[in-house]
């Protein structure tokens, strides 16, 4: 039994950094049905910068605490500028380009920051400095520490900020009106480019805290680390109904729960034929059967015609 | 097609033949490395072409093309190696691959009939690691696909005793392994790109764009398009299921980390480089995409030496960075491809309306 | 038994090594100054021997490619300072760097690249997956192939003359492991691999060591090589209580699998292959990694005469560490220089046969090929990670026709070799020493046993 409620908590605490990133995408998909693909590119790039910030602080003699806010404050400033340039220079002047178009984009910049990534940080793995305590709980024989706890609510927090910016506050309204029409939206004197730079910025800044709590769990980044950690929040945000920000939130702990319980019981229970070796296709699977039966995810509004 | 036989476009295909054919050999000039690139590249066509069945003509955005590719390889690996200790000849399991991968065409299309756009990206995505998860873990309990560590040793192509993985001298002219590989690539395009064009203007092919197109007004002139949207994979999947084929032949060895998600990611992007769904377009972007990181290889390290006098960046990164920008670039100036099809250019600025 | 007569078989080739080396040691400086002073233009002829070295030099496994890379560069920087003469030449070496990206696809077309350029050998390549389809472009050329970190058995095993490795396959530190694991008094053990030809070789035949000293495999894992949570299948593997954790894979994975074990409470050992071997492993596992094991085929540096001499140059050059097959590639050009000495030629028609006769006295071990290609004797010594050090804990694994060629000689030797063994452990600490000395204890025991039985 200790060993189910360990599982739980895996999967809580992966599902919640799924989430966190898969925010990221949903805010933009939702707004203007792009795919941004560099997204965990940006994730990682808030990673290194809160290493480098950090670290330097560090040595400078500054507090653990302070370094690890003034790194995270610096690492979203610079994502912010980031998700603003990519959209600048990547998707804006594709607004009106063939669908396909702003994924090969998107994929090229991808690339492009792994690149300039590796050139700055290296090539080798960094560790991230621990920039909390770490205080270890046991309860009923499960383990886990602050760090986890943090993580579940930052992620939970987020998601309700979001959702007030998108339903409580004039921004919000802007965004929702362009994600509807956006013509008919900057007729209404919606500012289209500016609500749509929002989205990015925002959703950039997400990715930078989703960086920095990557880091501080796993305490390792690399120029990489972005690759997969983006498919995955991706996987659990279409899951969910792309667009849908609640959706992606439970899509990523689904998911995360989906790999940890699969990896915890399915071997056990296929007598080895199907262990841990397939954690990342139950995932798939299970996304694949949702989408049969529900195509747009588990919570995404029926959208007309995307493609 | 009508295009290709009047007579100064004769002049211009026969031209182009004899360039082709001359090809390995200046190539070779440069070493057999860069025949070695060529063919690589026409495979790349190969499977460019067949994905463009699937992205192009349908409309369908299938990111795990790459699987059918794997399992093409596969099978002429399992058929032609001492793993199972069989050695079929080629000309028997180029047909059983496509086949095969025909079926999983059908059997992985079937399911995403009902998804439209981004979600029928991530479920072919999901398809596509799917298959590549099964071959790094099919050697347990029973021993398929050896895992993780491949399949070695097997059979080159071989036509009675020319075998093609050796140099031969024919009529005084000598012949490397990688040039008859060429030869026998260039054939087999060929053929693939006369089915593309004869698919592009068959009833098959018009219904298809309709498909692509407007799929519910597509469903209301009666086009059945369940069917002909299995079609489009099945077809695109046994292209690349030959591919696959001839990939395992030329290597000699075939191991699932040759078939990861980036190598469905990078063929997408030919297809959408070069101009989706337009043929001409599709073989350029091929070659191009599949010759740029080679040729920046030769071209970055030099340069900067003679620029700056010597090595600021690694040109190893400086060689991807430069690849990742040029997909941006082409992309910002040309969005529907370095040479997009005549009324899909009309058609462009259009697309953009339909993101409600 | 075979673990303990091979451990004389070492501590006999570690003695032989040292007084090898005072001897060959010496003339090298006595040749150097010609070389060093070109200025009075000798009219001899000079060759250009070209060798190629492939690794990844992008991608994840970019810091092991630079690695090696570092290895190649700094064998032949001393090679040339030697200034050697070859069949009545001058040689002058020049390394050919190529980076495959841990991609077979790149792997055969950069192995086509060195065939063009007519490169005398090649070193490399870093992976499994690359060196496998590219060891047949070599073959069908001739041109010869020393790997110093491609550890899968089919590496050799497509009976190539031209393949050849300097460091023991995966079947050899499988087995050896699965003795030491025995031999530290475990009785259950989980294995995790990542699913990589090398992960999941190495653990293949960990399980199949294991299995064969009496252990109780309790559960099989998997993750894979991009990965970075592990905590679902450790959590798994905390209740089937394993006292012993191995791990098939890198140190990017193993690093933060230590570091999850102990956030979840797990008492059990880790215990890795080559690839966990690393200063990377504890830069990423931190305080974790106290305790744990992992393994290196051949001797320690520090045991072997040349080690420390080699780590010394290599700090000093490159200004950072050996993350981990620097030495073995280091090693792999010594010996292909080695054989075009013996051969006087550096053509590799005629000095390939000589590679295969190889015995040659390297910085990771005395290096002899089987009938194969692959390193003979293969020794595993194991490592315990201690205050951010890896400390030297013994040696084992050796084919046992070899120990048992050996024992005649060792017999008279034995008392050198504890010499040997307590000299070089008074390098590494008193730990080491006291480690060393149990290990020629047995050796001793296990020697006076097998004369018995003769």
């Amino acid at each position: 039994m200790d060993i189910f409620l360990q599982q739980i908590i895996n999967g809580l605490v992966q599902g919640s950094i799924y989430a966190l990133v898969a925010l990221g995408y949903t805010m933009v998909y939702g707004i203007m049905g792009l795919i941004n693909f560099a997204h965990g590119e940006v994730v990682m790039i808030g990673t290194l910068v809160t290493i480098s910030v950090a670290g330097f602080l560090i040595k400078a003699g500054m507090p653990v605490m302070f370094a690890g806010l003034a790194g995270l404050t610096v690492s979203v400033l610079v994502c912010m500028a980031l998700g603003w340039g990519l959209e600048r220079v990547a998707y804006r002047p594709l607004r009106n380009a063939p669908r396909l178009t702003p994924l090969i984009t998107a994929i090229g910049m991808s690339i492009v920051l792994q690149n300039v990534a590796m050139i700055i940080w290296g090539r080798n793995y960094l560790t991230f400095p621990a920039l909390l305590p770490s205080v270890a709980f046991e309860f009923a024989g499960a383990h886990f520490t602050a760090v986890q706890v943090i993580i579940v609510l930052v992620s939970a927090l987020t998601m309700l900020a979001l959702l007030f910016l998108i339903y409580r506050t004039r921004l919000g309204m802007a965004m929702r009106a362009t994600s509807q029409n956006p013509a008919v939206a900057s007729l209404m004197g919606v500012n289209i480019n500016r609500v749509i730079a929002a989205a990015f910025i925002i959703g950039s800044a997400l990715g930078a805290l989703a960086g920095v709590m990557v880091g501080t769990y796993y305490e390792i980044a690399h120029y990489q680390m972005g690759f997969m950690l983006g498919l995955k929040a991706f996987t659990a945000a279409v899951l969910g109904g792309i667009g849908n920000l609640a959706g992606a939130m439970l899509g990523g702990i689904l998911l995360g729960l989906i790999e940890a319980l699969g990896a915890g019981y399915i071997g056990d229970l296929t007598g080895g034929f199907l262990g841990s070796h397939y954690q990342d296709i139950f995932a798939f699977l299970v996304l694949i059967v949702v989408l049969m039966f529900k195509p747009s995810g588990l919570f995404g509004e029926k959208t007309g015609d995307r493609a | 097609m009508s295009k290709w036989l009047n007579p100064r476009s004769a002049f211009g295909l026969t031209l182009i033949i004899v360039a082709l054919l001359a090809l390995p050999f200046v190539a070779a000039l440069g070493g057999q490395a860069w025949v070695r690139i060529l063919n690589f590249a026409i495979l790349y066509v190969f499977l460019a072409l067949g994905l463009n069945i699937v992205v192009g003509f349908a409309g369908l955005l299938d990111l795990g093309y790459i699987a059918f590719y794997a399992v093409g390889a596969y099978t002429y690996a399992l058929l032609a190696s001492p793993h199972f200790g069989l050695h079929w000849p080629f000309w028997v399991i180029l047909p059983c691959g496509a086949a095969i991968a025909c079926f999983f065409g059908v059997i992985l299309g079937s399911p995403t009939l009902k998804l439209r756009g981004d979600y029928l990206a991530i479920v072919t995505l999901g398809f596509g690691e799917i298959v590549r998860i099964f071959m790094n873990n099919l050697n347990a309990p029973i021993n398929i696909t050896n895992g993780a560590q491949g399949i070695t040793l097997i059979d080159p192509v071989a036509i009675g005793d020319l075998r093609f993985s050796t140099t031969t001298h024919i009529l005084g002219v000598s012949l490397s392994g990688p040039q008859k590989y060429y030869y026998l690539l260039l054939a087999l395009a060929i053929l693939v790109i006369v089915i593309n064009l004869r698919l592009q203007n068959s009833r098959i092919g018009r219904a298809w764009q309709a498909i692509r197109e407007d799929e519910i007004a597509a469903k209301a002139v009666g086009i059945n398009t369940r069917n002909l949207k299995l079609l489009a994979f099945a077809m695109g999947a046994s292209f690349g299921g030959v591919a696959g084929g001839v990939f395992s032949a030329m290597q000699g060895f075939v191991s699932p980390e040759s078939f990861s998600l980036i190598e469905s990611i990078m063929i997408l992007a030919m297809v959408v480089l070069g101009g989706m769904g337009h043929i001409p377009g599709v073989i350029l972007g091929a070659v191009l995409l599949s010759i740029l990181p080679e040729a920046l290889r030769y071209g970055v390290g030099p340069i900067q030496m003679a620029v700056f006098g010597k090595m600021l960046v690694d040109p190893e990164s400086l060689r991807m960075l430069i690849f990742g920008l040029a997909l941006v670039l082409v992309m910002r100036f040309k969005p529907a491809g370095l040479w997009p099809s005549p009324e899909r250019k009309r058609a462009a600025p259009a697309a953009g309306a339909s993101h409600g | 038994m075979q673990a303990k007569l091979s451990v004389v078989a070492l501590s006999i080739a570690s003695v032989f090594a040292l007084s090898a080396c005072g001897e060959k040691e010496a003339p090298k400086p006595v040749e150097a100054p010609p070389a060093a002073a070109p200025v009075a233009p000798p009219p001899k002829p000079e060759v250009t021997v070209k060798l190629g070295h492939v690794a990844p030099m992008t991608g994840p496994q970019a810091h092991l490619g630079k690695d090696n890379e570092n290895g190649a560069l700094l064998a032949i920087e001393e090679l040339n300072a030697q200034g050697l003469e070859i069949g009545g030449a001058k040689v002058k070496f020049e390394l050919l760097a190529e980076d495959d990206q841990a991609d077979p696809k790149q792997g055969t077309i950069v192995a086509q690249k060195l065939v063009d350029a007519k490169v005398n050998g090649v070193i490399g390549h870093l992976n499994s997956g690359t060196t496998i389809p590219a060891s047949k472009l070599y073959s069908d050329a001739g041109i010869p192939q020393i790997s110093g970190s491609a550890t899968n058995p089919k590496y050799t095993q497509q009976g190539f003359k031209t393949a050849f490795r300097v460091m023991a396959n995966d079947i050899q530190q499988g087995k050896a492991l699965g003795e030491f694991a025995a031999k530290q008094g475990v009785k259950t053990v989980a294995i995790i691999d990542d699913r990589t030809a090398y992960g999941q070789g190495l653990a293949d035949e960990f399980k199949k060591g294991a299995e064969a000293n009496g252990l109780k495999v309790v559960a099989t894992e998997y993750t894979n090589d991009k990965a970075t949570d592990f905590k679902a299948i450790l959590t798994k593997i905390k209740s089937k209580k394993a006292d012993l954790v191995f791990y098939g894979g890198m140190d990017a994975q193993g690093g933060p699998m230590a570091k999850q074990m102990a956030d979840l409470g797990i008492k059990a050992k880790f215990l890795g292959g080559d690839g966990v071997c690393t200063p990377e492993f504890m830069k990423l596992g931190g305080a974790a990694t106290e305790g744990h094991f992992c393994s290196l085929p051949g001797m320690p540096l520090e045991k072997l005469a040349k080690g420390p001499e080699f780590k010394d140059k290599f700090v000093k050059k490159f200004n950072g560490e050996i993350q981990l097959y620097a030495p073995y590639v280091y090693d792999a050009v010594m010996v292909m220089a080695d054989s075009m000495k013996r051969a006087n030629s550096v053509e590799a028609a005629k000095f390939l046969p000589e590679i295969g006769k190889t015995n040659y006295d390297g910085v990771t071990a005395k290096i002899t090929f089987d009938e194969f290609g692959d390193l003979t004797g293969g020794a595993i010594s194991v490592y315990q990670y201690k205050g951010g050090k890896l400390e030297y804990v013994t040696t084992v694994g050796a084919p046992v026709d070899v120990a048992k060629a050996e024992v005649k000689e060792a017999v008279g030797e034995v008392k050198e070799a504890v010499k040997a063994v307590a000299g070089a452990a008074a390098e590494a600490g008193k730990d080491a020493i006291k480690a060393g000395a149990d290990a020629v204890k047995d050796a001793a025991e296990a020697t006076k046993a097998a004369v018995e039985k003769k």
